[in-house]
């Protein structure tokens, strides 16, 4: 694993944020990854300083709003110091923050690759990009890391947190480059355009054409053809470019935080994908643990004590001490005292077996941080500065 | 509207992380309680449709387990197989590999190839009867639109051939409200609701799927009534709290602040609730289904949420 600058493993996520340039945050969906992701880009502005820019995928709308995101898509914007100023912080830097847009990330990526303005155009047109650049299920993998790369090499910002896109599978998009390049120089690609060019099929892929002609038509398969004629004519450009949104990933500057929920599935999505980063050796920076329950539900005096509440909330609400006192009705004081103690327990079994799973972390990074599940929704910037608080250490 | 549980195709979306699999199996179970025989079919093959019937891995060939409860999991090159030997009367199924592969390679760039493999296999098994109902723990909220438009867009994309053929039926099978429909499952927050007002807008305007039902999971419980949240104040006032600590033997502080956070974290999620209730047609009947405090979700949990359900449908 790369040592930080200071040749010190980071042991908080402050630490961390403040020894890398590059922080890609992963998890599976409802964990509150974007929230995670833009609550670590404002402290970070805060208390490290420099531009730090927040580049999100899919924000919820008043997420979206409090950033100032609304309408800007593509566009790097910064985040007014007001919106710092009412949340009674002084940041040392700026947040700036930017949405992914995957059709427009397409296109421009098409522009720059294309050789000629004529063959960007006809790619554009073409129904199979369109469809492909709105709809290709790993479209949004790739382009958001190929906009991170684009947005690193200009080189504007100190530090860009990334939240990433709710994948099938949250190992999709690290592949994404790899897969990318690995489509544009397949062998299988020049035998699907082979017939198109040449019309001569070899003997290996006949029998894929006399079924595919059957099955999808032979004017599909040639509206394919034109259209990986077309991308071939982008190809060194792209291969090129996707070996180095991954050489990106893999730089000493990056690293990975994942974020889960302390659910059973959500914990084994994240281990699964611990694992794969190791394998793989990313850089392994945090796991955040977020929504977690307070700990004094897991205190076993107070449990007992709630049941006695709903055992003898009758009794109780009769004693003299506490039924004379609050002169109320016996009864509606007896379901009150109940249904507290009921709710404690209830409550409790979810804090243990969070607590379970938490113990049973089969891998942990070196930072682990955890965060509360605050009773109301996050939606502004003092929200993400409290959550951010909780997890910086 | 068709009776939820008459209709033979029921796909289960929702944002991630909702619990649309724990929806789509306790669907399932109560389909196969009412005496259907009824099939699950996980889509997005993470491998969580076992856990909540505790049975082990679910495979591309479906299996009882239970009385008239059967499982399977999607695998698109099994079902491409299978589409083409049964359904495409495609000869040299024994040398498919290869095809395999460069269809993946083909399907992977071509939109709507995949997806109409999967939709494809679902609307079969409901066109040979081979099931009284068949649920689809379907993809998550970004992507169930290009798997139930696919049938749609391959018709515009392929002008000839027989996967063109074979569009017609399956239309039919999706386009019919009385055969099939789409349960939304939210929970009540913003992005869940948000998404699921999205996708309804979206699921008019791309698709003829029929909305059969809003699913809102994961509702808290109302721990106070009318005048008992009053009570409930006045026995965190100091004094009320020194006697009821007293009689605990013990302080009640935490008792009283997990009381408060089970209330607070139901406010703050009744406006999400609220918004998703103006906002839906109120011809699509919303069902509600309690949070479930419990350690892991399991046959357990299957049989409790399938109970919630089967209220709300008024069974």
């Amino acid at each position: 694993m790369p040592a930080s600058p200071s040749g010190v493993q980071p042991d908080s996520i402050g630490a961390l944020l403040a020894s890398k340039e590059i922080v890609i945050v992963c998890g599976s969906g409802g964990v509150g990854k974007t929230t995670a992701a833009a609550a670590a880009a404002a402290m970070a502005a805060v208390r490290l300083g420099g531009k730090v820019l927040v580049l999100t995928v899919d924000p919820a709308r008043r997420l979206a709003a409090a950033l100032g995101l609304e309408g800007f898509g593509n566009v790097e914007t910064r985040v007014v110091p007001e919106a710092f100023e009412q949340a009674g912080a002084r940041p040392r830097g700026e947040l700036w923050a930017a949405m992914l847009d995957t059709k427009q990330s397409w296109d421009d990526l098409v522009r720059r690759h294309a050789p000629d303005r004529a063959t960007a155009a006809r790619i554009l047109a073409n129904p199979l990009y369109q469809n492909i650049s709105g709809k290709f299920v790993q479209s949004h993998d790739y382009i958001a890391m190929e906009r991170l790369y684009e947005i690193h090499s200009e080189g504007n910002f100190d530090l860009i947190v990334v939240d990433t896109p709710p994948t099938r599978n949250a190992v999709d998009f690290i592949e994404a480059p790899q897969r990318m390049a690995e489509f544009f120089s397949s062998r299988l690609l020049r035998m699907l355009i082979a017939p198109y060019r040449s019309r001569v099929v070899n003997v290996a892929s006949r029998p894929f054409y006399q079924i595919a002609d059957r099955v999808l038509g032979s004017q599909f398969l040639e509206d394919i053809a034109e259209f990986f004629v077309l991308f071939q004519t982008m190809y060194a450009g792209f291969v090129e470019r996707a070996r180095a949104v991954e050489r990106v990933l893999r730089d000493r500057r990056t690293t990975f935080v994942v974020v889960s929920t302390l659910e059973a599935a959500p914990v084994r999505e994240a281990e699964f994908f611990l694992e794969v980063l190791t394998a793989k050796r990313f850089h392994l920076g945090a796991l955040v643990l977020n929504k977690v329950l307070p700990d004094y539900l897991l205190d076993e005096d107070a449990e007992k004590r709630a049941a006695t509440l709903s055992d003898e909330a009758s009794k109780l609400s009769r004693s003299e001490g506490l039924g004379e006192l609050l002169d109320v009705d016996h009864e509606q004081l007896a379901r009150v005292l109940a249904e507290v103690g009921d709710n404690f327990r209830n409550v409790a079994v979810v804090a243990r077996r969070e607590a379970t799973l938490r113990q049973h972390l089969e891998r942990r990074p070196d930072v682990v941080a955890a965060a509360p599940e605050f009773d109301t929704d996050i939606h502004d910037l003092p929200g993400l500065l409290r959550l951010g608080e909780r997890i910086w250490g | 509207m068709t009776e939820l549980l008459d209709r033979k195709l029921i796909f289960v979306t929702g944002k991630g992380g909702v619990g649309k699999t724990t929806i789509a199996a306790a669907l399932g179970w109560l389909g196969a309680a009412r005496g259907k025989k009824t099939l699950v079919c996980e889509v997005d093959a993470k491998g969580n449709l076992a856990d909540f019937f505790e049975t082990g891995p679910t495979h591309f060939v479906e299996r009882e387990v239970a009385p008239r409860m059967w499982v399977m999991s999607m695998d698109t090159e099994a079902s491409l197989k299978q589409y083409l030997s049964l359904q495409l009367k495609v000869p040299l199924v024994a040398r498919i590999g290869p095809i395999a592969k460069m269809f993946d390679f083909v399907a992977s760039a071509a939109p709507g190839v995949r997806e109409i493999v999967t939709v494809g296999k679902l609307c079969w098994e409901v066109k040979e009867k081979h099931y009284d109902l068949v649920v689809v723990d379907a993809s998550a909220t970004g992507h169930i639109v290009g798997q139930l438009a696919a049938p749609q867009a391959i018709n515009q994309l392929v002008q000839v051939g027989l996967v063109r053929q074979q569009t017609g039926w399956m239309l039919d099978i999706l386009e019919d409200p009385d055969t099939t429909g789409l349960i939304v499952v939210a929970t009540p927050a913003e992005m869940p609701v948000s998404e699921t007002l999205e996708l309804t807008d979206r699921l008019r305007q791309e698709t003829n799927v029929d909305l059969a039902a809003v699913v809102v999971n994961r509702v808290l419980p109302e721990l106070f009534g009318r005048g008992e949240e009053e009570v409930f104040e006045r026995l965190c006032d100091p004094e009320a709290e020194a006697r009821l600590d007293a009689e605990l033997g013990g302080p009640s502080a935490p008792l009283m602040q997990a009381a408060r956070l089970t209330v607070t974290m139901r406010r703050s999620r009744t406006e999400h609730l609220e918004r998703l209730r103006h906002a839906i047609d109120p011809s699509v009947p919303l069902l509600y289904v309690p949070y479930l405090f419990v350690r892991s979700h399991g046959l357990r949990t299957t049989h409790q949420l399938s109970d919630a359900l089967s209220a709300e449908l008024g069974y």
